[in-house]
């Protein structure tokens, strides 16, 4: 049951980091052309595997309490943040995450700022912190959900899988995956990340929770109640018509 | 100094992000079950009711900032 659920969890939050990172690597690529971004595409992806490469085997060597305690308590920080977010705009009191509104604005903010010949510089310094700061969010989620189950690998199954479903709806559609529920998508994230920050930080804290390893589906569980409950009580004080639900 | 700054900036962002409450209602919650655990109690309820608190505070904080 573990081994899915974590190929899932990061298979979900790799998805919506890599959406993130391909409306922009698109946004350059259509106003300032393929070759600089590509470059910066691959630029930042050899710095991640660098920073994958060095912190996976150093957190195996890590005793697992310590391990779960310190890497359970940051990700259900980083949960935590994700759900808060996925909340208020389910609940309107966010505006939803729109990424062809995204994907606008970054290619006007190309445009304005006028085409280079030769090396450009601009576009490969925004490809690169494009794909280079969302793929650092995919590399601490793989990292440390790999780490605290001591399986680096299958935690990667999950990314890579991401990866390719991103990389070929993306070069299919060739526009920012627009109908992709990115919202919904988040939702889950935030779901996901709390209820395993929630397990591994108890857990490395010396709890030893009831029904074992089964009790993550009860986490997961009271997570997504308490998320929908919170967006049905903004909906009902905002008085909020028809916002996608999460 | 400034790319310190930056750098800084970068982590807090990423790790605590816009409510530094729910960093910190998290740290104190976490700390609260290992002080239990250390002492015999298995306090397994404790996290995700500080979870429930803390997010709702974070939430109900956010919608009176926007009112």
């Amino acid at each position: 049951m573990h081994s899915v659920v974590l190929v899932a969890a990061a298979f979900l939050a790799s998805a919506v980091e890599m959406v993130e990172a391909l409306t922009i690597v698109l946004a350059v690529g259509v106003t300032r052309g393929w070759r600089s971004a590509a470059w910066g595409v691959a630029a930042a992806v050899g710095g991640l595997i660098l920073i994958v490469a060095g912190l996976g085997p150093a957190l195996a060597n890590l005793p697992i309490d310590s391990l779960r305690l310190v890497v359970g308590t940051v990700l259900l920080v980083f949960g935590l943040q994700w759900l808060r977010k996925a909340v208020l705009r389910a609940g309107g009191v966010k505006a939803l995450h729109d990424e062809e509104a995204v994907y606008e604005a970054e290619v006007a903010l190309l445009q304005a700022d006028g085409e280079r010949r030769g090396h450009d510089w601009y576009a490969f310094t925004v490809a690169f912190k494009g794909v280079f700061l969302e793929g650092l969010e995919v590399a601490f989620i793989v990292v440390t959900f790999g780490g605290t189950q001591k399986n680096v690998g299958l935690a990667a199954v999950g990314a890579v899988a991401a990866l390719v479903v991103v990389l070929v709806t993306g070069t299919i559609v060739h526009a920012p995956l627009a109908r992709v529920p990115e919202n919904t998508l988040k939702f889950g994230v935030g779901v996901m990340l709390t209820a395993f920050g929630i397990f591994w930080s108890a857990e490395g804290a010396g709890v030893t929770w009831p029904g074992a390893d089964l009790s993550l589906l009860g986490l997961i569980a009271f997570v997504v109640a308490l998320s929908v409950g919170l967006v049905a009580l903004l909906r009902k004080t905002a008085d909020v018509p028809e916002v996608t639900a999460p | 100094m400034k790319l310190l700054g930056q750098f800084g900036k970068f982590w807090y962002d990423f790790l605590v992000g816009d409510d530094w409450r729910l960093a910190i209602g998290v740290v104190v919650a976490v700390a609260g079950v290992s002080f239990a655990a250390h002492h015999g109690v298995n306090a397994w309820w404790l996290l995700p009711a500080a979870v429930a608190l803390v997010l709702a505070i974070s939430v109900a904080h956010e919608v009176r900032r926007h009112e």
